[in-house]
């Protein structure tokens, strides 16, 4: 890591396991949406 | 701005214990909602016929499509501009701070272009959705990049590649998202557009608040649990620091951008006539009546290109841990120039789905390129200022965004005066672009570790990995 300080000791942060899935399905969700819909189009070529 | 704010880099510095798989998502909120630009001519024909209502019949006083066109346009050029601009300023005050313009920006732009749209100006749609939405695209492009590379030194490629990936996904999403807006507007206002641009500003506002509110910087004595640095000597990964200042006097950098420019612009030689190209290639004259691709079809193809596009900024950029970054480029280059010049061989002889198959690989190292230079910057400068050195770099994707198009529409009108039809017509396209990658893989080739006499003193990077 580089050497220049950035902050003081900050406090604990635990994470669980819970709110790490609900960080990516709140991403994953509409990226699969997006993905289903742009493979949907794409199904077009092979008809 | 008060000192200490929720702002604050120093208030972005995770506790023990915070489980850093939590940035990707952070930065795929930004990255899924600035992605949307690409999505932008979804917007083209409502555009072109606001006065009239019928997007088969546009009235005089309508917009030309060049006219929109330059809305994207000045988009792109301000991302690339800006984000050479306000890369150092973002690793000044952090990537909180930077998500949070961004994303005023961004969704701004949104709510200032709807303005000029209700009023038919377009120069405020210009200044709306071009000028203060590129700033935005700018800096939430760079914003997590530096953070994610701090967070992930053992894997630098994926969390880049994860992030990237998240700008070709946008326009995934905001493509269908505008179609059923301007669907469900449209009986109040000139094909749905002017309240589809607010309702879409508000939404990408307040998605990209939850990258704003998440994202966290390592403290800087944290490594990854169970992290041991390589202790092999690797010459293409530095252990130092180079400033974005000093960056950009070596030739390290030109040369990255040359690599960069290069890629992109051929990789826009495809996109930008993927459609066409399709159709007048293997027309129903050329395979037969109705054997031909018709316009539903290569809009799949369009779609294909896309998907392969996102699949590729996540696994090129992954592989690019295991085989480097120089070699990475290597294969994209190599391969790419290959490809390239066997696609109008492939066209003439009527292969459509090897075709396919290499268009799809062709734009796999295309976003793979994207998604790759963060962690080759990072490899070459270290990681003190890399986020703005990644922004000055950028600047070659809008030179791309205007040579790259160029090309492809100046070659393609000679062809067709010519009187050349069909695939011969794309073919001095594709091997100009084979041509373009050679100049790449010399760039590639002739990257070498960064001089000592432009690293900073006193700040070494104890944690380099080999790859």
């Amino acid at each position: 890591m580089s050497t220049k300080p950035t902050s003081a000791t900050p406090a604990p942060e635990p994470t669980t396991g819970g709110s790490t899935v609900l960080a990516w399905l709140y991403v994953g969700i509409p990226l699969a949406w997006g993905v289903s819909q742009t493979f949907i189009k794409a199904l077009a070529l092979f008809k | 701005m008060a000192n200490n704010s929720f702002l604050d880099r120093s208030r972005t510095v995770a506790g023990p214990g915070y489980n850093r798989w939590l940035v990707p998502p952070a930065a795929l909120a930004i990255h899924l909602a600035i992605g949307q630009a690409y999505a932008f001519s979804v917007f083209n024909k409502p555009l072109g016929a606001l006065i009239s209502g019928d997007v088969n019949n546009p009235a005089p006083e309508d917009w030309t499509p060049t006219q929109i066109g330059i809305t994207f346009s000045i988009a792109i050029v301000l991302l690339g501009l800006s984000a050479a601009i306000f890369g150092k300023w973002l690793e000044r005050v952090g990537p909180r701070k930077a998500m949070l313009a961004a994303s005023l920006c961004f969704g701004g732009g949104f709510l200032i272009g709807s303005l000029g749209i209700h009023l038919h100006n377009i120069y405020l749609l210009y200044f709306g959705y071009g000028f203060v939405g590129g700033i935005g695209l700018g800096i939430g492009y760079i914003s997590p990049v530096s953070t994610l590379i701090k967070w992930f030194p053992d894997r630098k490629g994926v969390a880049t590649g994860m992030a990237i990936m998240g700008f070709g996904g946008g326009a995934m999403i905001g493509s269908p998202l505008a179609n059923n807006l301007m669907g469900q507007f449209k009986d109040s206002a000139p094909l749905g557009v002017a309240p589809t641009f607010i309702v879409m500003g508000i939404i990408y506002l307040l998605f990209m608040q939850f990258g704003v509110w998440t994202i966290r910087v390592p403290a800087d004595d944290w490594k990854p649990a169970g992290y041991v640095p390589s202790t092999v000597q690797n010459d293409m990964i530095t252990t130092a620091n180079v400033s974005a200042d000093n960056a950009i006097k070596t030739p390290q950098f030109w040369l990255l951008w040359v690599v960069l420019l290069t890629n992109v612009t051929a990789g826009i030689g495809v996109l930008e006539t993927a459609s066409p190209l399709i159709q007048e290639t293997f027309s129903d004259g050329a395979m037969g009546a109705g054997r031909g691709v018709t316009a539903a079809a290569a809009a799949g193809f369009v779609g294909l290109l896309s998907l392969f596009n996102l699949l590729g900024r996540f696994f090129w950029s992954s592989a690019s841990d295991k085989l480097g970054r120089k070699v990475t480029y290597a294969i994209y280059f190599g391969l790419g120039i290959l490809l390239y010049a066997l696609i109008p061989t492939l066209g003439q002889s009527l292969q459509l789905t090897l075709f396919v198959v290499v268009a799809c690989v062709i734009i796999s190292m295309y976003g793979g390129g994207f998604a790759t230079v963060p962690a080759y910057l990072s490899d070459m400068f270290g990681k003190y200022q890399v986020g703005a050195i990644h922004g000055r770099l950028l600047t070659a994707w809008s030179t791309a965004g205007v040579l790259g198009p160029l090309i492809v529409h100046t070659l393609h009108e000679h062809a067709k005066e010519q009187g050349l039809t069909g695939a011969a017509a794309y073919q001095n396209v594709f091997y100009t672009m084979a041509g373009v990658l050679v100049l790449g893989l010399l760039a590639n080739l002739a990257v070498r570790p960064v001089k000592e006499q432009y690293y900073e003193k006193g700040l070494v990077t104890v944690e380099a990995g080999g790859h």
